[in-house]
């Protein structure tokens, strides 16, 4: 495949070759649906690349401490995985954080809690940016909705990755995993960063160790703080998000990912009901884009949280508008996926309700 | 064959091992203690060491220096 | 008089926080003499284990990294798959390796990734307390274990090196002491042969070692090292369990 030209890929595939193209030159992970595609394809495209490395994991938790290992020789390296996946590997994502190691972590996200099912969710919101195993520390979260995005992001993951030191999250469901659209491959990055950092033996120099234990109070309370300003920078610097349809909206719908695609198209029936919707798609669910939706709040009385969930990103929603704003919200869990149609009707009726209320 | 051993008796930690491995006797307890607390191991010069090294080879703390007659 | 013996080249001069007796420091001059003596120094990494021996980077001048409670073989595996050329070696306890880290090294082992594995076996948790370990024997004492390991509550104890030698791929599989100067020499030797293994790309290797921990045990550093002696190495043989290097692969 050259670069530049429009392929047709599955979206999970487009990840992974995304992924190589950035320098990607490691995958450990383990299969669990809805995702095993990835592991196949990159099983199948990293035995064409010299030097990469594909190797299936005995288990997430095994793969993660195989991504940490790989992370500190220096190497760009990935693992991906679904909703239970990812709950056994953040211990690891904890200590590659801690360790300030940068690594690219996919999760399709499945109906959860437990075993769950495989049909699409957004459940995992909360794991995937509120640190999600322990301690003080936070992963950049990436939620594309649409597979050129996807291509994309992941590219440039592996250089947020490494300029910060820290694990990249992207998450999707198993709709975006499976559905193909045309996309544009990125080239092939020649150059990589180098990374003074990594420990790669003594090599007739001072030894080095990389450690996260810091039995001095004072020494791992500084660490935090670092850990801290650095998260600010990338709260100043890495926020995305996109707007569809909002400059005269009096109701804006937020979501993400295959929801706001849903939404997306939901806006586009009520626009051209004459209702004034409009879609508030944050990219970055970890920088959180909050301070954007409190510019469009300055004109949008009204907000309604669409996510397959029972209701996470919502309270991320609320607390950026500091209850200045009146929220709803419609949720469903469980892998339920509703169809632009429904979701349009749902918003209609929560619409003409308002106009109501404003009469009244 | 005629030895000596030199211990680093700052750093050790009493705990016996060297005395137990020699075959000669060459090692006691010392009756004054050291910065941290215990009473290191003290070599005897007037006994007989052969410079067979089983103390250093024993000595969990790496603090012994074993020399021979050339 | 010239010196026979000193302290090895990559010992730094920290003075170890071990208990007296304890075996770990022994095992750190034995890695570090080896290491010196082949010559790898500054091509190897080494992944110290979540317990008594965590700041084993304080002591071995080699590059080193902290890895997870038992994850070290999947640490070790991530790390050797990218720089081949390096020896890789991991230095785990009871809790490490045969407890939270034993499906890794099941894996890893079964894998032949050619990465050296020293397993100290003091049959306890020993920085957690003194916790029954897998190791600990039938009848031990332990704080979660006041009567004494009983096999039909807590099974009986696992002998890794045994366990992992139906693995085609491991290479060189050994159990040695250091509860004497005999054994401390012989173990030093596995740990040179575990090595090899590793530079001749021969496949797997591991040395358990038989270690005293005086503390846990309540006993003295002599009585420690009679009692491995007299009892533990009744349970844990000593010897070359497995060297499969001369057989093609």
């Amino acid at each position: 495949m050259k670069s530049e030209e429009k392929v047709l890929l599955r979206g999970i595939e487009a990840i992974g070759e995304a992924a190589l193209r950035a320098g990607c030159r490691c995958y450990f992970g383990y299969p669990i649906t809805p995702q095993n595609e990835l592991p196949e394809y990159m099983a199948r495209r990293m035995a064409e690349i010299p030097g990469a490395v594909f190797l299936q994991s005995e288990s997430e938790l095994a793969g993660i401490n195989m991504v940490f290992g790989a992370s500190v020789t220096g190497t760009r390296v990935m693992t991906s995985s679904s909703s239970p996946g990812m709950s056994l590997m953040q211990e690891g994502i904890s200590y590659l954080a801690a360790c300030e190691l940068p690594a690219v972590i996919v999760n399709i996200i499945r109906g959860g809690p437990g075993l769950g099912n495989i049909a699409p969710a957004q459940s995992d919101y909360f794991q995937a940016t509120r640190g999600g195993g322990h301690g003080d520390y936070r992963c950049i979260v990436l939620a594309p909705a649409y597979l050129q995005e996807a291509v994309d992001l992941t590219y440039h993951a592996f250089d947020q990755a490494d300029e910060y030191r820290i694990p990249v999250v992207i998450v999707g469901d198993g709709m975006m995993g499976q559905m193909m659209e045309p996309v544009v491959l990125p080239p092939f990055r020649e150059q990589l960063p180098k990374k003074d950092w990594a420990i790669r033996g003594a090599g007739g120099g001072q030894s080095r160790f990389l450690r996260s234990l810091l039995l001095d109070v004072h020494v791992l309370e500084a660490h935090n703080w670092k850990l801290h300003r650095k998260y600010e920078r990338i709260r100043r610097r890495e926020v995305r998000f996109d707007e569809y349809e909002t400059q005269d909206a009096e109701l804006v719908i937020v979501a993400y990912g295959t929801a706001a695609r849903i939404a997306r198209g939901a806006v586009k029936r009520l626009r051209e009901k004459g209702m004034k919707v409009g879609l508030f798609r944050p990219v970055t669910l970890w920088p959180f884009p909050g301070e954007a939706l409190r510019n469009l709040a300055a004109r949008v009385g009204r907000f309604f949280v669409f996510e397959f969930s029972t209701g996470q990103m919502v309270e991320d929603v609320r607390l950026a508008l500091e209850g200045r704003r009146h929220i709803d919200f419609y949720g469903r869990p469980g892998g339920v996926v509703i169809t632009p149609m429904e979701l349009s009707r749902i918003v209609a009726r929560k619409y003409h309700a308002i106009q109501q209320e404003a009469r009244t | 064959m005629r030895g000596q051993i030199r211990i680093r008796s700052v750093l050790c930690k009493s705990c016996g091992l060297c005395i137990e491995a020699c075959p000669k006797g060459s090692i006691r307890i010392s009756k004054q203690m050291n910065p941290n607390s215990y009473f290191p191991a003290e070599f005897q010069k007037d006994q007989e060491c052969t410079g067979c090294g089983l103390c250093a080879i024993v000595c969990p703390e790496a603090i012994i220096e074993v020399y021979r007659e050339k | 008089m010239k010196q026979v013996i000193g302290r090895p080249r990559l010992l730094k001069e920290a003075p170890f926080h071990y208990c007296p007796g304890c075996g770990h420091s022994v095992i750190h001059r034995l890695v570090a003499e080896v290491i010196e003596e082949l010559g790898v120094r500054d091509r190897a990494i080494g992944i110290p284990p979540c317990g008594c021996a965590v700041l084993a980077y304080y002591y071995l001048d080699v590059d080193m990294v902290e890895a997870a409670h038992g994850r070290a073989t999947a640490v070790a595996t991530g790390m050797k798959r990218c720089l081949p050329d390096r020896i890789i070696f991991t230095y785990q306890g009871d809790g490490d390796l045969a407890a939270i880290g034993t499906a890794e090294l099941i894996h890893c082992a079964n894998r032949g990734e050619q990465i050296t594995t020293i397993f100290v076996n003091n049959g306890v948790y020993g920085m957690t307390g003194g916790q029954m370990a897998p190791t600990t024997i039938l009848g031990q004492k332990t704080t979660t274990t006041p009567r004494g390991r009983q096999a039909g509550n807590d099974g009986p104890p696992i002998k890794l090196v045994e366990f992992l030698s139906f693995l085609e791929r491991t290479a060189y599989l050994a159990r040695g002491s250091v509860h004497n100067a005999r054994e401390i020499q012989r173990t030093k030797k596995y740990i040179r042969e575990a090595f090899q293994t590793q530079m001749e790309n021969k496949g797997f290797s591991m040395v358990e070692i038989l270690s005293p921990c005086p503390s846990n045990w309540k006993l003295s550093p002599v009585e420690s090292c009679r009692w491995i002696e007299q009892v533990m190495k009744q349970n844990f043989p000593l010897g070359v369990v497995k060297d499969s290097r001369g057989q093609p692969s």
